[in-house]
């Protein structure tokens, strides 16, 4: 679980640089596609890793969901969490949630299935600014990106702790590096869809 | 003051329960939630009923006999304390509260607010000891601790068994429990030697007394009488994955 | 009844070598054939238990809490005793002998206390094994400090959670021999009856308290490790949950009981708040290291402490030992604020509780240091009575805390009935008339894992033990006892619950059997005490049944018991017409008011038998030798 997430977190920071270049215009993120497009052989493998790496991810989720829950069958009337955040009791929603979206963006934007704008498979830049132009697109991604935030503020510390690479610290639960990698993917990637829509991208 | 309680009462582990409502009117401030259920029951078998059950011993905060969900919250809303420890002025006068026993599979619930730990000892005899038959044992001052040592493992040590983290955490895992063990049996020399053993040995006892996992919370070490961190558990990751590594490797 | 000690000859120092020598052996495979039953899993019951377990003998242990880690021995707080002489200040085995015996005032077996001492090193040695986190210094070694007003640091802890720590060493050990099968460990099960057959005592019978089921259990010889019977006066520094049971029934069966009446009364506890009090918590004794004991001079200051001028103070341990000052061992501290309580001088709500002060330490360490040295202690005051140590002075009073007395055993453990060994708090061993803080530990542990061991395999080799099976006669007769018992107390339906029998049992006996003891009070409560439990068996309400939890059937049980017990205690009290250690008698006091002993015509152990029902017990005397140290008169001044 926490390895997988870590892997997905580490190409999720290669790609939220990648998505930057959009910034930079079309001719700077449609060249880096082009250089990874030439090297076939790799991008086939990292898309496997990429691929095998969710799929481990999505059924430890399940078995460790199924764990959890028989570990507690009659629920308390009343409770009441003291510390316990809102990104931690919500993982197994955002994961579902990344998972549906991660079905859809690629759908969307690698292979142009659901794409409703016409579908360049070089223009990347096109495809991505021409997607978000359009309103219910752009606020799924909004919405997934925030997902996504919650998912890493609490994965990232999480994974380290379970790998037992975490130091002692008299307040174990302060998560700065987490919350600013969360912050960075959350604005980084919103920025995009928001950029699109109110046309500062053409 | 007057509070008025909603306590769960089950008759015996294999019937049906439910929350009963009662009244604690005109208790003192300086009494402490055990004395209140006392009373409680004192007016319960003045009416011919049945009495609350509920697990005591010390009422210090040692033995770990006490534990109930007090208002959705284990042992109660006082941080660092056991339910016995809790006295009525930590409340508001007219307030109402829920009284629930620890829930969890591991735990089933035997009567009213007392549930079965049992799973806890089975958790040590795993392997949350070091083995030194009487007798065998070298002199005492011959091992050097660093002081530094010997007060991790005692804060880890501090644990009561109460089993608040299992009841707080939201997947019922005994992590904290657990770790516990293993940090202060593996802070110290004399620990060494079944260092891999214990931690697998324990880890997979936990799990098959049907504990949930880990996934980082926090709300054990908040529920935690002793106040017993979570970094406890983050070392047990680390040992059970180099121990897993070990073993595997053969080394 | 004739009492043998079977104290080995030879001197003091070579005894125990000497027994041990002389000792029968179990041959390695024959002892998987024996089985043995120890009941209770404190400090004495779990290390002797792990211990038999690692020897290979089969072992049930039996404890009514749901584990064995949560015996009463967890709470104690102080430390250990052990003359390891690591401070280079003078201890020794002889010194820490010589403490405990001339502590005990002189009422203590002395070859017995003299083995305490030698094994005490062998304890530590084993428990930092087992990865007890005893206080260390920065180069790694033990720590130790000063307790309970001893000369010597001697005394071994772990934070404030000695026992604790203890215990649980003790209690991994167990469950580690529980995990290879070789003990079976029976929680939540009371033992209720003891099984005698051919005289010897052969098996126990249990109510299992999540069940009900009354079972026997046979084995070849019977320990009982079951704690010290506090409780008999309600409110106590002991758990809630300890008993004189399983002694009691042992007594009833033909076990001697010895010297019942010696009590110790802890002078550091938080006082009485109200009659919904349910027990009492001990602050510990070390705090007296540092705080000062006062009340106010007049009567009825109802000024806050901080306004009550120093020369309008009576810090009344320092003005009358002037050598030991607050360090006065317990029984005279505690009898000490007895009398300025008694005199209107007491202060708190009732006026029952006197001050420790720690207003000059705070000037003369500071903050940081007390917060240090006490902090813990400090806010478990806080929480409990909402006030500040900080700022004012803690409010104390006396508390019972131990009890000396227990069923008479000889040199080996055991008891008048062949194959009944007591452990513990549970016999009356080795700390006479009271004992020295940081040594009950010490005790219990020394009888677990290194005398019983030996001692019971002694009494196996020996023994004749033809086979009994659980249908056995005796077994039968035990059982419908118990379930007559059982039957008897769920069907008397009266109207008073088992609390408020016990609350008035414990007042008549505070009242009287307590910290000050004279003829006539100690005869009014022997009036008293047939009379309550006459009214107990009529008038007390237990409801449910007994195949089911049921909290008040146990209680009812215990308290049963008691009732028979305060009964023994104060027909002791009243043979004993001496001062000594905890036990004083009004009629013999030196006319500044100070216990007198007389060891003219007490110097022995009183063992009472049981004689039957309605009879009065028959006293048998163990009379007391004292080779090895010279009784002195205990003087604090
Ligand atoms: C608050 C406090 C602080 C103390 N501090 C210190 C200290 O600092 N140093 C020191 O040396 N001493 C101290 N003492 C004294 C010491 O803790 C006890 O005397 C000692 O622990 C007794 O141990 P034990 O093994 O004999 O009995 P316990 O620990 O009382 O164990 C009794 C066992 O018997 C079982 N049992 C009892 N009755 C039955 C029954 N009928 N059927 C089945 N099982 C039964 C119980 O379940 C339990 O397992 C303190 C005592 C108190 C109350
Ligand atoms: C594919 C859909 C996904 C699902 C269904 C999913 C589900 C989950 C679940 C259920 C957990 C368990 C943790 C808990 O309950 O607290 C989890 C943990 C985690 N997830 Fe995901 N997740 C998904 C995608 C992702 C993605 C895209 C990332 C990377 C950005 C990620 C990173 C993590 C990390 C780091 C953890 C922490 C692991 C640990 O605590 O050991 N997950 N996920
Ligand atoms: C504004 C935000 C995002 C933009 C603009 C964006 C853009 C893209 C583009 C253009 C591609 C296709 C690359 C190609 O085929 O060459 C892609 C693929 C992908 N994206 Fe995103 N993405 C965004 C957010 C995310 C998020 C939040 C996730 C994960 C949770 C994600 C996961 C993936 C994955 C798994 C692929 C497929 C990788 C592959 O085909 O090699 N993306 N993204
Ligand atoms: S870790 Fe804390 S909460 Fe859990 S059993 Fe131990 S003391 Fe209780
Ligand atoms: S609450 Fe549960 S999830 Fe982990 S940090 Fe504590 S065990
Ligand atoms: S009763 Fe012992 S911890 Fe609460």
């Amino acid at each position: 679980m926490a390895a997988s997430g870590i892997v997905m977190i580490l190409f999720l920071v290669f790609h939220v640089a990648a998505n930057l270049l959009v910034y930079g215009g079309p001719s700077a993120i449609n060249g880096l596609a082009n250089v990874l497009d030439a090297r076939t052989e790799l991008l086939t493998v990292a898309r496997l890793v990429l691929l095998v790496t969710i799929v481990l991810h999505v059924v430890a989720a399940i078995q460790l969901l199924a764990i959890d829950r028989a570990g507690r069958p009659i629920g308390y009337a009343k409770r009441k969490p003291q510390v316990a955040t809102l990104a931690g009791l919500t993982m197994r929603w955002s994961g579902l949630l990344l998972g549906l979206f991660i079905v859809f963006h690629v759908l969307h934007l690698t292979t142009g299935t659901v794409q409703p704008m016409p579908f360049h498979a070089a223009d990347v830049y096109g495809n991505v600014v021409g997607g978000f132009r359009i309103g219910w697109v752009a606020a799924l991604y909004l919405v997934a990106v925030a997902a996504l935030g919650l998912h890493v503020y609490h994965g990232w510390w999480a994974s380290f702790r379970t790998l037992g690479l975490s130091r002692r610290s008299p307040a174990p639960r302060r998560r700065p590096f987490a919350l600013l990698l969360a912050l960075a993917f959350w604005l980084a990637f919103s920025s995009i869809p928001i950029a699109a829509l109110v046309g500062i991208l053409k | 003051m007057d509070l008025v309680l909603h306590v769960w009462r089950q008759p015996h582990a294999d019937a049906p329960g439910g929350l009963q409502r009662y009244e604690a009117s005109g208790v003192s401030p300086d009494m402490s939630f055990l004395e209140m259920l006392d009373l409680v029951n004192e007016g319960l078998l003045e009416r011919g009923e049945i009495p609350i059950a509920f697990d005591h011993d010390c009422r210090e905060g040692i033995c770990g006999s006490c534990g109930m969900m007090i208002n959705g919250v284990a042992h109660g809303p006082l941080r660092g304390t056991a339910a016995c420890q809790l006295y009525l002025r930590n409340f508001r006068d007219g307030e109402t509260l829920v009284v629930e026993p620890w829930r969890a599979r591991a735990f089933p619930v035997l009567r009213d607010l007392v549930v079965d730990r049992g799973a806890f000892d089975r958790i040590i005899a795993a392997g949350g000891f070091i083995t030194a038959p009487t007798g065998h044992a070298p002199e005492a001052n011959g091992t050097l601790i660093p002081k530094r040592d010997s007060d991790a493992a005692m804060d880890a040590a501090v644990c009561i068994g109460c089993g608040a983290c299992v009841a707080a955490c939201p997947n019922g895992s005994a992590s904290l429990f657990t770790a516990a063990k293993v940090a202060h049996l593996g802070r110290l020399p004399q620990g060494q030697p079944e260092r891999d053993r214990r931690v697998l040995a324990m880890v997979a006892r936990m799990d098959l007394e049907h504990f949930g996992n880990c996934t980082w919370h926090g709300e054990c070490q908040e529920a935690c009488p002793k106040e017993i961190s979570i970094d406890t558990i983050a070392r047990m990751n680390r040992d059970f994955l180099r121990a897993q590594w070990r073993r595997a490797s053969g080394d | 009844m004739r009492l043998d000690a079977r104290v080995p000859d030879g001197p003091i120092a070579g005894k125990w070598d000497r027994r041990r020598f002389e000792m029968h052996l179990v041959n390695p495979a024959n002892k998987r054939k024996h089985t043995i039953l120890v009941v209770g899993s404190g400090l004495a019951g779990a290390s002797a238990a792990a211990t038999m377990g690692e020897l290979g003998y089969r072992v049930k242990c039996f404890c009514f809490q749901d584990s064995p880690r949560r015996a009463h021995s967890i709470a104690a707080q102080g430390g250990i005793n052990a003359a390891k002489n690591y401070r280079n200040d003078g201890d020794s085995i002889q010194r820490l002998f010589y403490d405990t015996t001339k502590g005990g005032d002189f009422r203590s077996r002395e070859a017995n206390t003299y083995r305490l001492a030698q094994i005490s090193v062998e304890i530590i040695d084993q428990c930092v094994a087992q990865g007890v986190p005893f206080a260390r210094e920065y180069g790694g070694l033990l720590a130790n400090r000063s307790f309970g007003g001893a000369q010597v640091s001697r005394t071994f802890y772990a934070r404030g959670q000695t026992g604790q720590q203890l215990l649980l060493g003790a209690y991994q050990a167990l469950e580690r021999v529980v995990g290879l099968g070789q003990v079976e460990m029976r929680p939540r099960h009371e033992l209720l009856d003891l099984i005698l057959v051919d005289g010897q005592a052969r098996g126990i019978v249990t109510r299992d308290l999540v069940t009900g089921r009354i079972v026997p259990h046979v084995g070849d010889a019977v320990v009982l490790a079951t704690g010290g019977y506090g409780n008999v006066y309600y409110l106590s520094t002991n758990a809630k949950g300890s008993n004189a049971t399983a002694i009691w029934r042992a007594y009833k069966r033909g076990a001697a009981f010895a010297n019942p009446c010696f009590t110790q009364i802890h002078p550091t506890c938080i006082p009485v708040t109200g009659h919904h009090q349910s027990k009492l918590t001990l602050m510990s004794e070390s705090l007296r290291n540092d705080g000062r004991v006062w009340v106010p001079r007049k009567e009825g200051d109802t000024r806050a402490p901080s306004e009550i001028p120093d020369q309008e103070r009576d810090y009344f341990l320092e003005r009358k030992y002037p050598s030991f000052g607050n360090l006065t061992p317990r029984d005279v501290a505690s009898r000490a604020a007895k009398e300025v309580c008694d005199a209107g001088l007491g202060v708190g709500p009732g006026r029952r509780g006197v001050y420790l002060d720690f207003r000059d330490a705070l000037q003369r360490l500071g903050h940081d240091v007390l917060r240090e040295r006490y902090g813990n202690l400090f806010d478990m005051y806080t929480l409990i009575t909402n006030e500040n140590p900080y700022q004012g002075p803690m409010r104390i009073y006396p508390a019972v805390h131990y009890t000396m007395g227990g069923l008479w055993v000889d040199y080996d453990l055991m008891s008048t009935i062949p194959g009944l060994f007591v452990l513990g708090e549970a016999n009356f061993s080795d700390h006479g008339a009271n004992r020295l803080g940081a040594s009950a530990l010490m005790q219990g542990l020394a009888d677990g894992y290194f005398i019983l061991p030996n001692t019971v395999s002694d009494y196996l080799a020996g023994a004749r033990l033809p086979a009994v099976a659980p249908d056995h006669d005796a077994c039968r007769e035990a059982i419908a006892r118990v379930e007559a018992r059982v039957a008897r107390l769920v069907g008397v339906r009266g109207g008073r619950t088992v609390d408020s029998f016990h609350r008035e049992l414990g007042h008549l006996m505070w009242e009287h059997c307590g910290m000050a003891r004279s003829e006539h009070g100690l005869k009014q409560a022997l009036a008293a005490i047939p009379e309550l439990r006459e009214q107990f068996w009529r008038g007390v309400n237990v409801p449910g049944s007994g195949a089911e939890i049921n909290q008040s059937l146990e209680k009812a049980g215990r308290v049963a018991d008691f009732l028979e017990l305060a009964e023994l205690m104060c027909l002791d009290a009243l043979d004993r017409r001496e001062s000594a250690g905890c036990h004083f008698r009004e009629e013999s006091q030196t006319p500044d008011g100070e216990a007198r002993r007389d060891d003219a015509h007490f110097a022995y152990v009183a063992a009472w038998a049981y004689a039957g029902e309605g009879a009065p017990p028959v006293l048998h005397k163990e009379p007391l030798h004292f080779e090895a140290v010279h009784p002195s008169e205990r003087s604090y001044k």
